[in-house]
């Protein structure tokens, strides 16, 4: 166990299809444990990054609070961080609110919206609050790596994490590259 | 006597009155581009197509073709850079490719993968544009225009018609639409003239023909651009 | 609004490469170019209305929503922020009850800012309906402020308010005496067209905007053409930041300027010449038509000039706002009535210029030299300046000095001896040439304004030790932004992205990487751009980059990593719509994750 290499994942404002993408690996996951292990994870229920994640993938970008404290602990723990999928990258279809003022956003949802009762906008200090711009997790962090796709396919996963693991620079071929 | 240059040490013909562009293409040698398009005048603004010649930055698609010029194409260097532009592009513009209609079949995205371009490298604009559906066939969405002109262009020098411009200065340039209204239902823009169909991103589509081409069979699933720009352009030639 | 453009359209022969004539009327009249006068002109012109909308969002003078009945503009040069510029703005905008960038809510005045004015020895400057005010304070803004909140028509302001003064504080050989009206195209007759052209040769002279082409050759290039439809065109649209000399030689020497044109148009066989004259200098205008005027009447100008046969007559054509209109191939498509978008080159203006035909652009001072040159020979000229620099150059000087102001200096003279003349001590560094120029150190004073060593168009702003080399920097950095025309990728994108970068370090927010980042980019612009604007955008980061690069560092945070956003700021809306201020609203810019 001890030399296997840590693996953390997260999703940010993403829908986790990048994470059901990346369990399409498949019977490759059993090939993968054997080097592999996981941390901090949406598939571990391990709630926070252990101080030595050698990887961490984070799906979805970041649209609140949360998202920037999360994102954070992985930037610190995880020596290599790797962005994976369109709205990791790009802000992904979350950042279309972008061009919505968030005052609009916040009032159609809660004020003003159809089927609204009891109309406030939610301010339990439990919760995180948002951004006024879902922003791509480069402009929050650095970033080593990016994996683009929507999600990105399996084998991009694949590819990816086999190349590293073999201590190589990761490349992805061309039928691997897609922004959709 | 055929004049000749040479691109990344290969010699190649020409003919007076060719850009370096033409030439290249005619010779089978791809130069990326978004902004030229072999049938209408060079514009040279998305400037892709930069190359050295005789190790001066030129504009493959406006510079004349001259002889024994020493033309570097496909270098490591140029790629790194005319990613960055492409980044450029796509950080300026709001280009979410998989709710795009042309996603599979854009340019902009078949260069950015030809590019090997992971990701946006720069922080993004967001800029706020709007999308014209105001057209019985034809949609505009501004968030996926890049300025190439090539609408512009068709109608004018295709069409015969003067449906398109682009508008402003700097950064808050935008596609126009001549019309009253400013929309494109008021143009006389018609979904068979060809500056229905030339745009090389999701700017300007024809209605309810999205998504009719399954994954895995679009123009670029499976088939780089270069490969797809010089079959596209012999064809032409071909077909003259 | 109708009969109004119907006679404006008369005015200019429904023409559309009077197009910017056209709405600069439009929007003189009414504050703005309205809708229906888009629809109308297009109709009259017989041209697409987006060439009508694309010009009118081109040029920064020209406005689709209404602007005040007085519109007023402040200068937003550096020289001007020096003299104080910042502390005024917010004085100004307090007074008139607006703010800036917008209009007030009675429609009485809009303020704005505007990218340099050509005013710098006299700065803080403005314009009010285009006219320069001068010498700004306090108390001439409490008299503007007044005056705008009685209605008072321009007319009737105070002259003082609009005194542009000449400022020369040195004369050499081409302003100690200004040839006699005809005296230079007397001479060049005498000669001979083609003997007079070799004395240009002789003279060595090049081009005085900046980039240097040998002027004769240029003119024979041109004269050599099989088209034989010519034209002369002078660049005076001045907007480099920091310079101002043109605007002195149209106010005091323009007789020379239009003889040195006609002699031009003698040599190439041109039968019309532009004078393309920036929309900042609206108050040269009349000035300059009495003087075209003076100059038919006196048979230099016109039919049959001086009895030679020769036909040759002068437009002035104004531009309205864009910094990109000093490029020549811009110029010739403002001047077609077109936004200010470089042409690809080759074919260059020699051979297909306005209206396709051949042109010549030069810059107000070559032809001012060209005419001294015609009367006094070519030697004259070459006697003084260096082996590749002949004659003299008339220097715009601005800054921390005691005698701001235009001084004309041999070619090769060193920065020392210009910073000597005009009273500059304590100096930090000098920008030559403009923004797009050279920043030099005070290690570099030795260095000599020549082609050879230092170009220069002749902008020259001083800066002394009290001043902070970021603070000009981004002011110029941000210039080139927004002057932008946007056509290319690199430079329309990049220069934005160079703002945001550049910000983003003098604010505090850099990091390890970031000056990487930062030089990536300027070598991006200045590589792959299409014109001059976008090739020279990053000049101010790199030349100030590569001399104090302790600076730069110095701003940068000891991390690996800083969002280039304002993260708490990001909250401050959901923050109040939630009604929230508690330590989980906050966010702080660097994580305490962060190592």
């Amino acid at each position: 166990m001890a030399n296997k290499i840590k693996v953390a994942t997260t999703s940010l404002a993403g829908c986790f299809g990048c994470h059901m993408s990346f369990l399409d690996i498949d019977e490759r996951l059993v090939t993968l444990v054997e080097h592999v292990q996981f941390d901090r994870s949406p598939l571990t229920d391990i709630e926070h990054c252990s101080s030595d994640c050698d990887i961490g993938l984070i799906e979805g970008g970041v649209c609140n609070s949360e998202n920037v404290h999360t994102l954070r602990e992985f930037r610190k723990q995880c020596k290599i961080l790797v962005a994976v999928g369109a709205c990791a990258i790009n802000g992904g279809l979350p950042a279309m609110r972008n061009f919505i003022p968030l005052e609009e956003c916040l009032a159609e949802a809660y004020l003003h919206g159809i089927g609204v009762e009891n109309a406030h906008v939610p301010n339990d200090e439990e919760l995180p609050l948002l951004l006024d711009k879902v922003r791509p997790i480069h402009e929050v962090v650095k970033i080593d790596y990016f994996l683009p796709g929507c999600p990105p396919s399996a084998d991009v996963f694949w590819k990816f994490l086999t190349d590293l693991l073999a201590g190589s620079q990761p490349k992805l071929d061309y039928e691997l590259v897609h922004f959709d | 006597m055929t004049k000749t240059l040479t691109i990344d040490g290969k010699t190649i013909p020409f003919q007076d009155g060719q850009t370096i562009i033409e030439a290249a293409t005619a010779a089978g040698v791809y130069i990326p581009h978004l902004c030229h398009h072999p049938e209408f005048t060079p514009h040279g603004s998305c400037k892709l197509c930069s190359v050295k010649v005789n190790g001066r930055v030129c504009s493959a698609c406006t510079f004349p073709a001259a002889e024994g010029q020493d033309v570097i194409n496909n270098s490591q260097e140029l790629n790194d850079d005319r990613q960055k532009i492409t980044q450029m592009l796509f950080v300026e513009g709001n280009h979410f490719c998989p709710s795009c209609e042309k996603t599979g079949n854009c340019q902009l995205q078949a260069v950015a993968y030809h590019l090997n371009m992971l990701d946006d490298h720069f922080p993004l604009f967001f800029h706020n544009r709007n999308v014209d559906a105001s057209h019985s066939d034809v949609l505009i969405d501004h968030n996926r225009c890049i300025f190439c002109t090539l609408c512009v262009r068709a109608s004018i020098e295709q069409d015969g018609k003067n449906v398109f411009a682009i508008a402003g200065r700097g950064i808050n340039k935008h596609l126009a639409v001549n019309s009253a209204t400013g929309l494109l239902k008021d143009s006389d823009l018609d979904k068979n003239d060809k500056a229905a169909h030339i745009c090389p991103t999701g700017a300007i589509l024809i209605k309810r023909t999205g998504y009719q081409v399954p994954i895995g069979q679009r123009l670029y699933d499976h088939q780089e651009i270069d490969a797809v720009s010089l079959a596209h352009e012999t064809e032409q030639r071909h077909g003259e | 609004m109708k009969a109004f453009l119907e006679q404006l359209a008369a005015k200019y022969q429904h023409n559309a490469t009077n197009l910017l004539a056209i709405l600069r009327a439009v929007q003189a009249r009414f504050h703005y170019i309205p809708e229906a006068a888009i629809t109308t002109l297009a109709d009259l012109l017989s041209i697409p209305r987006t060439q009508i909308l694309a010009v009118a969002e081109f040029y920064s003078f020209f406005h689709l929503t209404p602007k005040g009945q007085y519109e007023v503009f402040i200068s937003d040069s550096i020289t001007d922020h020096m003299l104080g510029k910042h502390e005024l703005m917010a004085y100004l905008s307090e007074r008139l009850q607006v703010a800036v960038g917008e209009v007030r809510a009675d429609g009485l005045v809009s303020l704005d800012n505007t990218s340099c004015t050509g005013l710098c020895d006299q700065g803080p400057a403005g314009l009010v309906n285009g006219l320069a005010l001068t010498n700004l304070d306090k108390a001439r803004i409490d008299l503007i402020a007044e005056l705008i909140n009685q209605q008072k028509p321009l007319s009737e302001w105070p002259k003082h308010l609009f005194a542009v003064n000449d400022n020369i504080q040195q004369t050499g050989l081409l302003l100690a005496s200004a040839i006699t009206p005809g005296q230079g195209l007397t001479t060049t007759f005498t000669r001979g067209i083609t003997q007079t052209l070799a004395e240009i040769d002789l003279s060595g002279l090049r081009g005085r905007g900046g980039a240097g082409f040998k002027t004769a050759l240029k003119w024979r290039f041109c004269s050599e053409e099989p088209e034989t439809e010519r034209y002369v065109v002078c660049n005076a649209d001045e907007g480099e930041p920091g310079t101002f000399k043109d605007r002195v030689l149209l106010n005091s020497y323009a007789e020379q300027v239009f003889e040195g044109m006609t002699i031009a148009a003698a040599i190439i066989g041109a039968k019309q010449g532009f004078l393309y004259l920036r929309g900042e200098y609206l108050f040269l205008y009349e000035k300059l038509l009495a003087l075209l005027e003076q100059r038919r009447q006196a048979g230099l100008l016109g039919q049959n000039i001086l009895g030679q046969g020769i036909t040759f007559d002068i437009e002035i054509c104004l531009g309205a706002g864009a910094y990109i209109c000093g490029e020549e191939s811009a110029l010739i498509e403002s001047l077609e009535g077109k936004m200010g978008i470089p042409r690809n080159r080759p074919p260059y203006p020699v051979s297909s210029g306005y209206l396709g035909k051949p042109t010549i652009v030069n810059n107000v001072e070559t032809y001012l030299a060209a005419a001294a040159i015609a009367v006094n020979g070519g030697a004259w000229f070459a006697n003084l300046g260096t082996e590749k620099s002949k004659g003299t150059k008339i220097l715009s000087i601005s800054g921390d000095c005691k005698r701001p102001g235009i001084y004309e200096v041999p070619f090769g003279i060193t920065v020392q001896a210009v910073l000597d003349l005009c009273g500059a001590d304590d100096v930090f560094g000098v920008q030559i040439g403009g923004p797009s120029g050279m920043f030099i150190s005070n290690q570099e004073l030795h260095r000599k304004l020549a082609f050879e060593d230092l170009a220069t168009g002749g902008s020259f702003i001083i800066f002394d030790n009290s001043r902070e080399l970021l603070a000009i920097v981004k002011n110029f950095t941000h210039f080139f932004a927004h002057e932008s025309c946007g056509f290319c990728t690199p430079c329309r994108v990049g220069t934005s992205l160079l703002q945001k970068q550049l910000d983003k370090i003098v604010d505090g927010h850099g990091s390890a990487g970031d000056v990487v980042a930062l030089e990536e980019l300027c070598r991006l612009i200045k590589q792959y751009s299409h014109c001059g604007l976008g090739q020279t955008a990053a000049n101010p980061i790199l030349t100030t980059l590569e001399r104090y690069p302790e600076i730069y560092q110095a701003q940068l945070k000891q991390i690996s990593y800083e969002p280039g956003f304002d993260l708490d700021a990001a909250l401050a809306t959901a923050r109040r719509l939630a009604n929230r201020d508690d330590a989980g609203a906050h966010l702080a810019q660097i994580g305490e994750e962060h190592d």
